[in-house]
């Protein structure tokens, strides 16, 4: 036994009656929790961090992984997830890692919202029998649109035409208001990077490439990815910005807001350091700040210098943390020529995050989302800059409320994970990911099929998209955008007077 | 324009894009041209960003804006003036001369080419330089640097002479928290640096004949670019260095414990 300092958290359990001694479970279980002895497994239940593997591969169903019932004395302050924590960092004396996103147990403002339907008044539409437009722009719209009368012969007469005055600035086309957020080669495998892509083209939207820069493999979708500018600066040159779609410069992250990143040195593989232009087995490190920026007027300069190096045809997104004062920020950044903000929410995921830091800062999404969108409403640039909202985006319904309550666009990142097979046991930071998900190592990676997760996280995008259509249909509305910002088709269930106001949105029966 | 192989722009009371348009108009238009002239800079943003040439040369008359030569990947420009902040930022290849100094973050996360300043340079300055294979940035500073030089250093040179204008020794360094997080590549200093001027991750190491040889083209192409003497250049090949250099490439490996029971 390799001594735990704590009870382990999982119990693994083979009924040895079904057990055939295949030794499937050794070989896939990449926490090394099986070890094969002349007739008989071994168990190792504290390595096990309950991903399934195993429970899922066993040709005879013979495993079985639950909770740990060893109990701690039970205390209402001192859980027994606090009395671990302690009694692991008073070993270590080291920083508490963690992934996925917030743990604790914060209100989701989304499961105390619910929507409209239409009754008698105003009659549902059938998204399946009628058009139901999904298409959205990420972009700057004109305040206004001007045109010119130019007279033209047509048929030897003479007509007039109207011609498009004003200049359009370069918006990004979505079929579906659904994209897949930022998650780098490097953190995650390029299977699951190229499932991922192939699944966003076959969508008609995009994914992001993260921070990593971008794989030569992906170049053939690149037209459909969001090529990623953080403080690192990994992988980022003329070409990489001029390869993807549009430009998204990260300033912040959900999981961990005000805080820079880490991907550690074995996990910097050489693919990875190429793709990230820097040598092998150093440890890629994400200042907190971008250095060059310290000031609203400084993000525009970053903003604008790479619409520079674009000859201004890229659009270019800021990604922030959803934190107290969201809504001053955003509206700074409208300022910034920037074409879109994007706020990541304090459930928004990770592979890695400290966990007071994942746990502890930031705030709710949906509030963001709706100071941000009222803010830059009431000094008028909402047109100037679109907003996409992430961290937590579960389902079609939450989708939906993001953008009732202002957003034009969302990000999926775990959810799009879970699709490719991820069981969220939250512990992509080992580089060990049994799913081959997020993981470097060749024997693991190969584990994802690409066609087969290009198809999951494309059918999981299209059922959204068709449930999307209904509950529009059902509102009345025909086109999403008319359901932007429509926050009186949202009521709260049990939220007090601050929350409503904060969201903007009544209660029901109201 | 078409067919000259110098172009001169006059820069006065242009705004920036209008400016960098009119440069790009000219790469367009005029595949021959070597050499751009820009007069009467003043504050314009961005000169040379993501530019391409390698056979091109931007000569600068004035001061640039901030991101000068940004993404930029071949060209060579030279600034008689100073520069605002991080000139040659995420620059990828090609060559900045700075007649003058250069303010904040000048190299800011510099992947290739060389930044060549003749006097000093401001906050952070090389931070988070990072090589690549045959890429490696260097940043030569003829004055001096302000706190926090080659901060997060992954990779590069960076190389600080401690010379005025004239090539007059200018005393001991001042600067703190050198190198600070550095996780790769290397600092030259001439002179001394005292161990409580370095930043976490940083440390000194020896200045060997080895490390002599590998700046030695960088000073005589230091003092060709800035017109100083044979007996400066002597000088300053044969002074002292102080090496610093990381302890490891690996800083942070001991941060984490994880929450895994
Ligand atoms: S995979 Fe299932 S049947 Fe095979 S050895 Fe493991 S527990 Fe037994
Ligand atoms: S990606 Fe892999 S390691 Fe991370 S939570 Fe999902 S299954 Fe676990």
């Amino acid at each position: 036994m390799i001594p735990s300092a704590v009870p382990p958290k999982f119990k693994v359990e083979i009924d040895r009656e079904k057990c055939m001694l295949c030794g499937r479970c050794v070989e896939e279980c990449s926490w090394g929790v099986y070890r094969k002895e002349r007739d008989r497994i071994v168990i190792y239940s504290n390595r096990c961090g309950a991903c399934q593997r195993c429970v899922v591969m066993c040709p005879r169903n013979a495993i079985t992984v639950r909770e740990n019932t060893t109990c701690w004395r039970s205390h209402p302050l001192w859980t027994a997830e606090v009395r671990e924590d302690i009694i692991n960092q008073s070993k270590t004396g080291r920083v508490l890692l963690s992934a996925t996103g917030n743990a604790m147990d914060y209100p989701i403002y989304f499961d105390r919202i619910v929507l409209d339907a239409c009754q008698v008044t105003n009659p549902p539409i059938d998204p399946l029998r009628e058009p139901m437009e999904l298409r959205t722009y990420i972009g700057k719209k004109p305040k206004k649109l001007e045109f010119e009368f130019v007279e033209e012969e047509v048929d030897g007469k003479k007509i007039k035409k109207a011609k498009l005055k004003t200049k359009i600035a370069p918006n990004l086309k979505l079929e579906t208001p659904i994209m897949i957020a930022h998650m780098s080669y490097g953190a995650l495998s390029l299977n699951a990077h190229l499932a991922m892509a192939k699944a966003v083209k076959e969508c008609g939207t995009y994914m992001g490439s993260g921070e990593g820069g971008l794989h030569r493999a992906l170049y053939p979708y690149a037209d459909h990815i969001i090529t990623q500018v953080a403080s690192g600066r990994f992988g980022v040159d003329v070409d990489y910005l001029n390869r993807g779609a549009a430009i998204e410069i990260k300033i912040g992250q959900g999981a961990k807001p005000g805080i820079g990143g880490h991907l550690p040195g074995e996990k910097v593989t050489a693919e990875v350091s190429m793709t990230r232009m820097i040598p092998e087995g150093t440890d890629a490190i994400s200042p907190a700040p971008h250095h060059d920026i310290y000031s609203i007027e400084d993000l525009a300069q970053l903003v604008r210098s790479l619409k520079e190096a674009t000859r201004w045809k890229k659009p270019v997104f800021v990604k922030i943390a959803a934190v107290h004062n969201v809504a001053a920020i955003a509206n700074g950044i409208a300022t910034s020529d920037a074409d879109a903000v994007v706020i990541d929410g304090f459930r928004g995921g990770t592979g890695a995050a400290p966990k007071v830091f994942r746990d502890h800062v930031g705030i709710p999404l949906e509030m963001a989302i709706a100071a941000v969108d009222e803010r830059l409403r009431e000094e008028g640039v909402r047109n100037e800059i679109s907003i996409i909202a992430s961290g937590g985006i579960r389902s079609s319904a939450d989708v939906f409320k993001a953008i009732a309550l202002g957003a034009d666009a969302v990000y999926i990142g775990t959810a799009a994970l879970i699709a490719l097979g991820c069981r969220v046991c939250g512990r992509c930071y080992t580089g060990q990911c049994a799913w081959g998900i997020a993981t470097q190592k060749p024997e693991l990676v190969e584990r994802l099929d690409v066609e087969e997760g290009a198809r999951r996280v494309a059918n999981l995008i299209k059922a959204w998209t068709l449930e999307l259509k209904e509950l529009l249909g059902a509102a009345g509305i025909n086109a999403i955008e008319s359901l932007r910002g429509n926050r009186d088709r949202l009521r709260g269930v049990g939220l007090n007077e601050v929350e409503l106001k904060a969201l903007g949105i009544k209660h029901a029966g109201f | 324009m078409e067919n000259e192989e110098v172009v001169v722009i006059d820069a006065k009371d242009m705004n920036y894009r209008e400016l960098n348009e009119k440069i790009h108009e000219v790469l367009n238009k005029n595949p021959r041209v070597k050499k751009i002239i820009l007069k009467n800079v003043l504050g314009q943003r961005y000169i040379g960003n993501g530019i391409r040439k390698k056979d091109l040369t931007i000569e600068i008359y004035g001061v640039p804006g901030g991101d000068l030569g940004m993404f930029m990947s071949g060209p060579t420009i030279i600034v008689y003036g100073n520069t605002e902040h991080a000139p040659g930022n995420t620059m990828d290849d090609g060559k900045i001369i700075i007649h003058g100094s250069g303010g904040d973050v000048t190299g800011h996360s510099m992947r290739g080419g060389k930044i060549f300043v003749r006097d000093d340079v401001g906050y952070r300055s090389g931070i988070h330089m990072k090589e690549y294979k045959d890429k490696f940035p260097v940043l030569v500073i003829g004055g001096r640097a302000k706190d926090f030089l080659g901060e997060y250093m992954a990779g590069g040179m960076i190389l600080v002479l401690n010379i005025d204008r004239e090539g007059r020794d200018l005393g001991k360094i001042r600067g703190r928290m050198i190198g600070t997080g550095i996780h790769g590549g290397s600092i030259y200093i001439r002179g001394e640096v005292d161990e409580y001027q370095l930043g976490v991750a940083a440390d000194i190491k020896e200045f060997t004949e080895e490390d002599r040889e590998k700046i030695k083209g960088y000073i005589e192409e230091f003092c060709n670019y800035f017109n100083l003497n044979e007996r400066v250049k002597e000088k300053l090949i044969n002074s002292k260095y102080t090496k610093i250099a990381p302890v490891s490439k690996r800083p942070f490996g001991k941060l984490y414990t994880p929450d895994l029971r």
